[in-house]
């Protein structure tokens, strides 16, 4: 088995109106240091091991579904356990 | 002609749309559910208003997957006229049938009011009973309306003249360039987020919105006389 975890921010040239929105709220706490917040996604994939390659499954569901390319990045972390 | 309305587990456009077309309009329509493998025997296709899947992940990001838009897709590149009105339109975006994509609203909030558009481009089959350049107001109703694309996309937006509506003097939502409805390359898909639906009949507010629906018909119409 595999735990994926797959992470999905805005692309760095999207504005994110959330983002800005967190980061001047952080600011009137008096956390002025603060420069940039940046608002994602955060998925779990329990994926069991078959015959095809698990890199290559997690892009296309990541470049077909679980991401936007058009204005979203992703990046993911595979790790294998032993399933239950 | 004879329209579908698809309706997605969340469309709540839906009624709207057949009450367009079938009181407003006087064309035929019907309701094609989402699990419908076939399209065969309509002469157009409506994408309504709405909550598709709760939009969850993203607006339309699920929809997209339903049985029933492999037949859109079909439809799409058979030059079937294709209407898709804001959950619509985001369905279209995540099916790849137009460029772009949605974010959330530069406010952040929903908003829901009447807004006045500017027709760029009264060439589309969609839009020929327009004046260029004529405002009219539709009502919009949304949370993810801010369209973007890149660059290049933009270049080939204008370049064509894939720009049919934008937001006249107040943009509401931060769409990029003001942009409120676009059409693929080939002219028979429109994405908008604004509601014609909603403003077929003064009592409504406006009837801004039925020009947009005799477009179709008209240019439908002159293109069959044509090709029969």
């Amino acid at each position: 088995m595999y735990k994926v975890k797959v992470f999905i921010t805005l692309r760095e040239n999207v504005l994110d109106p959330q983002g800005t929105a967190v980061e001047s709220a952080l600011h009137s706490m008096a956390f002025e240091a603060v420069r940039d917040v940046r608002i994602g996604k955060y998925m779990e994939l329990t994926i069991e091991k078959t015959d095809q390659n698990i890199d290559d499954a997690i892009k296309e569901m990541c470049e077909r579904l679980l991401a936007n390319t058009v204005i979203e990045d992703y990046r993911y972390e595979i790790e294998e356990v032993v399933a239950l | 002609m004879k329209f579908a309305v698809i309706v997605f587990p969340g469309s709540n456009c839906d009624i709207d749309m057949f009450h367009a077309i079938q009181d407003e309009l006087g064309e035929e329509v019907e309701y094609v559910p989402h699990t419908a493998d076939s399209l065969e025997g309509f002469d157009g296709i409506l994408l309504p208003g709405g909550f598709s899947y709760g939009d969850y992940l993203r607006t339309g990001a699920i929809a997209r997957f339903s049985k029933i838009m492999a037949e859109v897709v079909k439809a799409s590149a058979a030059g079937v006229p294709i209407l898709g009105v804001c959950n619509g339109f985001q369905i279209l975006l995540e099916a790849g049938l137009l460029p772009g994509a949605m974010r959330k609203n530069r406010d952040l909030a929903f908003i829901c009011k009447q807004t006045q558009l500017k027709v760029e481009n009264n060439t589309t089959m969609f839009t020929t009973s327009y004046e260029k350049g004529e405002t009219i107001t539709l009502p919009i109703a949304h949370g993810e309306g801010n369209y973007y694309c890149d660059e290049e996309t933009l270049s080939q937006l204008k370049e064509n003249n894939q720009i049919a509506f934008t937001y006249h003097v107040d943009n509401p939502n931060g769409s990029l360039e003001n942009i409120a409805g676009i059409v693929n390359e080939n002219g028979n898909v429109l994405g908008m987020m604004p509601h014609p639906e909603r403003a077929v009949d003064s009592l409504l507010g406006s009837e801004d919105g039925l020009k947009l629906f005799q477009s179709i018909v008209r240019n439908w119409r002159e293109s069959y006389v044509v090709n029969a």
